[in-house]
């Protein structure tokens, strides 16, 4: 199967290293990867402010971009909702908000509008398109818990598949009372109303149980969570869902003395709590 | 009203700064409304009965002017006297010329967010009319001279202890009250207001058009007793509260209490029609029903608005939210605080004299998840914020990022740039200085860029 990876600006800057193991994972589970190299950001910052012109200026670009593609597979479950989503309601009154761009390039409406339905966030993807599920034993002993970003479990009603995939590389999910609850991200809002966004943070982390690490297919939820957790001193480790489920696959291949997994186990992790984002 | 809805990110801050107290008991409270409303839900096929009250409520609001009159003659064939009201000024007029014309000197008050927004107690103390409240949340409220911080649980900011030693100063209770004893200690209090009240003002949960009925739900027993121990009973109810028969209220009674607190239906559900048909018989000798606008067809009017217009007024909203959890209702700076207040709010007041509520979400979506009609509320936030866009009303400097965003994103070269140039200085101090991250970096870590790009990886070739 050939999928193109929309690796979203966030994870292209800030989780190069999740995005790279989203590869990894693709690749052993049958994939071809291409990788787009003109794709930007899905316009989400714009979106969730209010400025649909230049979401929609972004919204095209991306559709553009993935005109000929056959699956876009993003490990954001954010970004995905923007896409599979967001963009229809974006494309579907253009002339309203967009202002005099919206007179030019209305044939490339057409690929906006499959874009969609090609689109598939990476539990989904693996789960639903590939219909894997099972992934090994490389996560036996592992402790973790999930947090859903609010876009995949609410939008896109992805609220097992994290899960499933976890549990299917042998690692233990632990219930955790504010699993389902928003972190206090929310991009802008983060900034705007940041005593909130970090209260909310704080409501996270303090009924966090005692787990290896935190899994969650959001890179914006883990930058803000992590951001928070390091500020307090917690020592949490945040692992992004294509990582953690890397990690499993490399170690149930024996490959587990392979440097680059050994540099990025929690045990001899010395960078606790940004394992991930830098490494 | 005068809000202080402007001054939310300020207050919210102080109030998760120095009132650790209030986020414990509002996020308390509120988990467990939540808790109960969504096992009140998996009881009964929660989507169907919300799509179809959601149809009702909009065939209700579409053909507002058909039922209101409707309602109008059911009320008056039934002996109510119906008063219209077009401001908040008008209502409180109505009900100081109906106190003075019956030498009202004591009203006892069931809970009511209309008579709130309409400021009606301050107007009726300056006309020498002593107001009691008979909810017990607003009954504490009142003796703390408090505005309520949630819609349904008017002091869930309170706990227990606070309470308490309230009671003790106030009210003589005994000190270390259990929560029995303490309601105790206020029925006392209430019971003689009851009895000697001149006047009864409520709220009204919903207007059955068809058989001019107004629908109280309570679980403490002060409406059915304010409606129906003093002479006079004035209801104030929005414009729309209406239901056009009397089987959808069926329907709507048990939808509410299930998604406000978790009930299958409320302890008491009064419904009025008129006053006592004959004398000597149970109830008021005269029931007013005042319909207020104050706002409302301006509402009803906006092209995506309108559809906040269905809210029952259950709190589910407020109990799922997590933004409104860590400060309770106080910090919004308005009556309707929470979810439904950030996307009312603008509808009623006006859209700048809201500002910022419609940008206090995450856009976590839980609060959809939760209203018993299907209010969208996500949605709606987005289309205030469009249009707080469109007036200006937001940062120029925001824009400008935003703008400034898609020209860069919609120009590979230019943000493959932009990144490289981003992923060297984000780590360092730099960052601070910029407008956005340096909020970010009040109380949390900076983010670590990684050290090469994904598009460097790739170029590179992932192994």
């Amino acid at each position: 199967m050939n999928v193109a990876l929309f690796v979203t600006c966030l994870a292209d800057h800030y989780f190069a290293d999740a995005a790279a193991d989203t590869v990894r994972l693709l690749r052993h589970l049958g994939c071809t990867v291409t990788f787009p190299d003109a794709q930007t950001c899905c316009g989400q910052p714009a979106y969730n402010a209010g400025r649909n012109a230049e979401a929609l200026r972004m919204a095209r670009h991306t559709a553009d971009v993935f005109a000929d593609a056959e699956a876009v597979v993003v490990p954001s479950g954010s970004c995905a909702t923007m896409v599979k989503k967001f963009y229809a309601d974006l494309m579907r009154e253009p002339a309203r908000r967009s202002g005099p761009a919206a007179s030019r390039g209305n044939n490339r409406g057409t690929h906006a509008t499959a874009l969609p339905e090609r689109t598939w966030e990476l539990g989904e993807f693996i789960v639903h398109r590939l219909g894997v599920k099972e992934l090994g034993d490389g996560l036996v002993g592992r402790r973790v818990a999930i947090h859903q970003g609010c876009h995949a479990l609410r939008e896109l009603r992805l609220e097992s598949e994290p899960a499933v995939l976890l549990e299917g590389a042998g690692a233990e999910v632990v219930p955790w009372e504010a699993q389902d609850e928003c972190c206090g991200f929310g991009g802008l809002f983060s900034v705007k109303m940041s005593a909130v966004s970090a209260a909310m943070a704080d409501r996270k982390l303090d009924t966090l149980p005692p787990v290896d690490w935190v899994v969650s297919g959001d890179g914006g939820c883990i930058l803000h969570l992590d951001g928070r957790s390091r500020a307090r001193r917690l020592g949490t480790e945040f692992v992004h869902l294509a990582t953690a489920l890397w990690r499993g696959i490399s170690r149930g291949a024996g490959t587990s003395d392979d440097g680059r997994l050994a540099d990025s186990a929690p045990a001899s992790a010395g960078r606790r709590g940004n394992a991930t984002a830098t490494s | 009203m005068r809000t202080r809805i402007g001054e939310y990110p300020a207050r919210a801050a102080a109030a998760i700064r120095e009132a650790p107290e209030v986020r414990e008991s509002v996020t308390g409270a509120t988990l467990a409304f939540d808790r109960k409303r969504r096992h009140a839900y998996s009881g009964v096929n929660a989507d169907r009965w919300r799509r179809w009250a959601e149809a009702v409520k909009n065939h209700a609001l579409t053909h507002l002017d058909d039922h209101l009159t409707e309602a109008e003659e059911r009320l008056e064939a039934n002996g109510a006297h119906v008063h219209w009201a077009a401001d908040a000024a008008e209502a409180r007029r109505i009900v100081t010329a109906i106190a003075s014309d019956h030498s009202v000197a004591t009203v006892v008050k069931g809970k009511s967010m209309l008579t709130e927004e309409i400021d009606l107690n301050p107007a009726l103390e300056d006309a020498g009319v002593e107001v009691l409240e008979t909810d017990l949340g607003e009954y504490i409220l009142q003796l703390l001279d408090e505005p309520p911080s949630h819609i349904l649980g008017p002091a869930i900011h309170k706990s227990l202890h606070e309470v308490r030693d309230l009671f003790a100063d106030r009210l003589g209770a005994e000190p270390g009250s259990d929560p029995d004893a303490l309601a105790e200690a206020a029925r006392r209090v209430l019971r003689d207001a009851f009895i000697h009240a001149d006047m009864g003002i409520t709220g009204g949960n919903f207007l059955v058009a068809e058989t001019g009925t107004v629908a109280l739900i309570e679980n403490e027993g002060n409406i059915r007793l304010t409606t129906s121990l003093p002479r006079v009973h004035i209801a104030l109810v929005g414009i729309e509260k209406l239901l056009p028969r009397m089987t959808d209220l069926a329907g709507f009674l048990q939808l509410t209490a299930r998604a406000a607190t978790g009930q299958p239906i409320g302890c008491f559900v009064s419904l009025i029609q008129g006053p006592a048909s004959r004398p000597g018989d149970d109830g008021p000798e005269e029931v007013h029903v005042i319909l207020v606008d104050n706002g409302r067809t301006d509402v009803l009017a906006h092209p995506h608005a309108w559809e906040a217009l269905r809210c029952l007024r259950c709190g589910a909203c407020l109990n799922a939210c997590p933004v409104y959890r860590q400060t309770g209702g106080h910090a919004y700076g308005y009556v309707y605080s929470g979810p439904i207040g950030s996307v009312l709010d603008p509808g009623l007041l006006g859209l700048h004299e809201a500002m910022p509520l419609p940008f206090a979400s995450s856009l976590c979506g839980a609060c959809f998840d939760a209203c018993p009609v299907r209010i969208p509320i996500p949605e709606l936030l987005l289309e205030w914020r469009r249009e707080a866009q469109e007036q200006g009303l937001t940062p120029w400097k925001e824009r400008a990022a935003l703008a400034g965003l898609a020209t860069v994103a919609t120009r590979p070269g230019l943000y493959r740039l932009a990144g490289k140039i981003g992923s060297r200085l984000g780590g360092t101090g730099a960052a601070r200085a910029l407008p956005m991250l340096g909020n970010w970096a009040r109380e949390r870590a900076l983010p670590q860029p990684s050290r090469h790009t994904f598009r460097e990886l790739w170029r590179e070739g992932i192994e």
